[in-house]
């Protein structure tokens, strides 16, 4: 069995390596939570290059039906091309279109299989995924077709807890919460991103931007994202970082409110 | 294998059912914890807990199980020292069983014994001192089947008790109060969309589904109309005892107000009487019985108070505390009748539980209402309660 190591430009910590290599192992859904911006969502694309499988990604909106994700039948397609005559319409199959989870179950080889924030669709969403997640197979009523998933693809499921999910979904998945990095994990992620930015300045900027965002009356904290983006905008502002312990400049580019603007510059 | 460890998480709350266990025995099985109780306890963890909110209580549980393993750093930091790396003593399995075999207890306290008996110098073999090598229940590299093993991978298991000692989701914990976000997450829940009202609406998508199915031929669909929106009533006490509270009800009602456009939000004062009020500054009255007929049957209703007062408040006509407050019903009428106007409705208490039973107007309010704690938890299973169809 192939094990998930973890690539060079995506830090992670120990426990989530193990634990993904858990699920692997136990072929369980992960599912992720965590802050925005802690790489939830990139994991699942950093493991299907580490393995080397493809990536299937499934993003859901608040519209997305369970039966979407397996396949939906393009009746409209069908009833177009009865009228022309050019194609053999009795063939129901070429009207079938399979969605992220049915391509997932249809593949060859083993995929990396990623739904995205499953916490935005209907609260019976995750429900109605059960059977086929268990089982990793389905049937296209339409033509009586059955796929069964050859080698169980590796589930990575995201959410950024808008909704709750539901008892029995849950206890299927294994569980992670991607903590916000700690300031020394963040030097080592804006090191992989700015390879040639000074030690000290990297320091300064990193201490800058706890003491930011630790301030309790934060409507919306920064994250990992705002902090590179902060970095470069230092970085192209040349400013050491001696400018940057008496002051704190671009603060725009951390904080996205007017409220919270003014509550750290007062 | 650690059925001590699911017991203690059940006592602490975590819902852990048997199929998760079994899952776990399976991970250990396919050695995925690599005898390393930090691993175990990652591994543990993902398995069995699925919400950051209940971590803290893993943490507890799990040093309730494991906290004891390796207590004294020093003592055993000073054995390590001592302890030279020697190939493993190889032992029949006959001579395994001639190996003593004694309870942890007692191993621990014997333990303590010796070390204190044992001289300075380094031991290798025998049967009684803590060495290396030997057939005595202590030190490293040896066999006893109940036996205390230092120096031997000390710094991996004591790491995992050090994670769980920190404690560090204590602030994800969802029964204790959080803020404003954490609050508007759960009463997320009331903004399900529900299909309500008469087959009336026209479903398009459907409609050309069966359509096309129907070979051209136009077919209808109709279904119920979406309504996302809840109406939601707030009642909150903003009597003298809620004070301590005052912070709490305060980011409950804007949490609730960012999420709820049909907000309808009334004070009162311990109890409620023949008046509502519309703000605490001003006390703006408008009668409760207007309030109640031109609000929907099917609003959902939050009564926010620590039902705490002294029970001819509740129980007496001109019981109120207010001395110009003259009630010609009691109190209990009225929470009855609101009980009895609307489909559902709760009360949240921002008192702990565990007092409830202590306070004869808690208990009596408690059996008109299903009374929920004033916290993540509590405010979760009130939301789940309200919009149950």
């Amino acid at each position: 069995m192939n094990r998930f190591k973890g690539t060079g430009s995506y830090i992670l910590s120990d426990s989530l390596r193990e634990i993904v290599n858990a699920a692997i192992v136990l072929q369980r859904p992960l599912l992720l939570k965590g802050e925005p911006g802690t790489g939830k969502t990139e994991l699942a694309q950093v493991i299907a290059e580490d393995l080397g499988l493809d990536l299937i990604r499934w993003n859901i909106k608040s519209t997305t039906k369970a039966t979407d994700g397996l396949y939906v039948y393009d009746t409209v397609q069908r009833l177009n091309d009865s009228r022309f005559h050019d194609k053999d319409v009795s063939d129901i199959r070429q009207y079938i279109r399979f969605g992220s989870l049915g391509e997932a179950l249809r593949s060859e080889r083993q995929v990396v299989l990623l739904i995205d924030e499953i916490d935005k669709a209907d609260l019976e969403f995750p429900n109605d995924l059960l059977y086929e997640l268990d089982q990793m197979s389905f049937d296209v009523v339409e033509t009586g077709d059955h796929f069964r998933a050859r080698h169980r693809p590796i589930v990575m499921i995201t959410s950024n807890s808008e909704k709750e999910l539901p008892d029995a979904f849950l206890r299927r998945c294994l569980f992670h919460y991607i903590e916000f990095p700690d300031p020394e994990m963040m030097k080592r992620i804006a090191r992989v991103h700015y390879p040639d930015l000074e030690a000290k300045l990297l320091s300064q900027v990193v201490a800058r931007f706890y003491q930011v965002r630790e301030r309790r009356d934060l409507k919306k904290r920064p994250s990992t994202s705002e902090l590179l983006d902060w970095v470069q905008a230092i970085v192209a502002g040349g400013i050491d970082e001696r400018e940057l312990a008496r002051r704190l400049p671009f603060l725009g580019v951390l904080l996205k409110t007017e409220e919270d603007l003014a509550s750290v510059t007062l | 294998m650690f059925i001590n460890l699911f017991r203690a998480l059940r006592r602490q709350g975590i819902p852990v059912t048997f199929n998760e266990w079994m899952l776990l025995q399976e991970a250990l099985e396919k050695n995925l914890a690599d005898s390393s109780l930090t691993r175990f306890y990652h591994l543990a963890r993902a398995i069995m807990v699925k919400t950051e909110g209940h971590f803290d209580r893993f943490d507890q549980a799990f040093l309730e199980c494991f906290g004891h393993i390796e207590s004294d750093d020093d003592l055993i930091a000073r054995i390590a020292e001592r302890l030279a790396r020697l190939p493993p003593l190889e032992l029949t399995e006959e001579e395994k069983r001639l190996v003593e075999e004694l309870e942890l207890e007692e191993v621990r306290g014997r333990f303590l014994d010796r070390l204190r008996n044992q001289d300075d110098e380094e031991h290798v073999g025998g049967n009684q001192a803590i060495g290396v090598k030997g057939r005595s229940p202590f030190g490293a590299w040896g066999y006893n089947p109940a036996g205390v093993r230092i120096g031997q991978g000390v710094s991996r298991h004591r790491r995992a008790i050090q994670i769980a000692e920190k404690r560090s989701f204590r602030n994800y914990r969802d029964d204790v109060a959080l803020d404003t976000r954490a609050i508007k997450n759960v009463l997320g829940y009331m903004r399900q969309v529900v299909r309500e009202g008469p087959k009336d609406a026209l479903d398009v998508d459907g409609t050309v589904q069966a359509t096309c199915r129907n070979a051209g031929e136009l077919e209808f669909i109709w279904e119920r109309e979406r309504r996302k929106r809840i109406k939601l009533m707030l009642l909150m006490d903003a009597g003298g005892t809620m004070t301590p509270h005052a912070e709490l009800v305060s980011r409950l009602f804007s949490a609730a107000r960012d999420l709820v456009k049909n907000l309808k939000f009334y004070y009162f004062h311990n109890c409620v009487y023949q008046e509502l009020y519309t703000d605490i500054e001003q006390m703006t009255p408008v009668a409760t019985r207007k309030v109640l007929d031109q609000t929907d049957r099917d609003t959902r209703v939050i009564l926010v108070g620590d039902a705490y007062m002294a029970p001819a408040e509740l129980m007496s006509p001109n019981g109120a505390i207010d001395f110009w407050c003259r009630n010609d019903r009691p109190g209990i009428e009225w929470l009855q009748d609101i009980r009895k106007r609307f489909r559902k409705v709760i009360w949240l208490n921002p008192e702990p539980i565990k007092w409830w039973s202590s306070v004869p107007t808690t208990r009596m309010i408690g059996r008109i209402f299903p009374m929920h704690e004033l916290t993540l938890e509590g405010m979760r299973d009130g939301t789940r309660a309200l919009m149950k169809q």
